[in-house]
């Protein structure tokens, strides 16, 4: 989308659309529910890299194309890896098993369908555009990665600005953290 | 805790919720707010700082669960009942 110079706005998916939305959505829905249901941790793992990816593939087809990118290389690239080696550092046995008490799980779903049901309220109750506007597939794909970064260094300076910050102080504080203390020796 | 025992099970969790979140950022910004013209940006934006954040509280996350590893021989959020390392 982004090579196309020209006014014309090309619809990528055309007619399969629904049926590539509805894939997507199958994925993303099931991995997460193995992530919940999981009580192996590198299961959980891989069906969050499933996930992920299919929420990447959700901003390919909503024209975030700059989005997905960022999507697949930091959260798939980088937080994933992260997550792999806390669970190769933390774990002598990596497929050991902490379960939960009946009434704990019994609580969590009792607390998930209220959230639930808080929403499916919300969202019925909620004007949404309809028509023209519903269905109007913003033209903005063509510069929008420059509109990005136009808006990040105008618009959105300062929070840009405490991210680098809060990435900077994050990284000091992690390696801090993390590190092995001397009185403890072999940590 | 509720369904997971494991801290990084956890942290799994928040990386889900923080992803939902994002993806309804997009999601409005393009049907709702960027409109046909496609100027609007902000929840592109906002999903960008998402990630970031993410990453971050990843990052920071680990490194509390390491100590603890150190600390405790085990990531069982059970047994983080005290504030004293």
């Amino acid at each position: 989308m982004l090579l196309l110079a020209d006014q014309t706005v090309v619809e990528p998916f055309g007619a399969v659309k629904p049926l590539l939305f509805y894939a997507l959505a199958a994925v993303i829905v099931l991995s997460a529910w193995g992530i919940v249901l999981s009580q192996n941790i590198v299961r959980m793992a891989v069906y969050l890299l499933l996930t992920l990816a299919g929420v990447a593939g959700f901003y390919f087809m909503l024209h975030a194309e700059f989005l997905a990118a960022v999507q697949l290389i930091v959260y798939a690239g980088g937080t994933l890896i992260l997550i792999v080696f806390g669970v190769m550092l933390t774990s002598k046995n990596p497929f050991m098993q902490l379960k939960t008490a009946l009434w704990e799980r019994f609580v969590g779903v009792l607390i998930g369908l209220v959230i639930f049901g808080l929403l499916l309220f919300g969202l019925v109750h909620t004007a949404l555009p309809t028509g023209a506007a519903a269905t109007g597939e913003s033209g903005g794909g063509h510069y929008q990665v420059a509109a990005i970064g136009r808006a990040l260094l105008s618009d959105y300076l300062v929070p840009f600005e405490v991210a680098a910050v809060l990435l900077l102080v994050v990284m000091i504080g992690a390696a801090f953290m993390a590190r092995r203390s001397a009185k403890q020796g072999n940590g | 805790m509720l369904t997971k025992r494991n801290a990084i099970g956890i942290l799994i969790g928040v990386e889900l919720v923080l992803n939902a979140a994002a993806v309804n950022f997009v999601a409005f910004n393009h049907y709702v707010w960027g409109g046909a013209d496609g100027h609007g940006i902000g929840g592109l934006v906002f999903a960008m700082f998402i990630i970031v954040l993410a990453a971050a509280e990843a990052a920071i996350a680990l490194a509390i669960i390491l100590n603890f590893y150190n600390n405790f021989s085990s990531v069982d959020v059970e047994r983080a009942d005290q504030m004293k390392g």
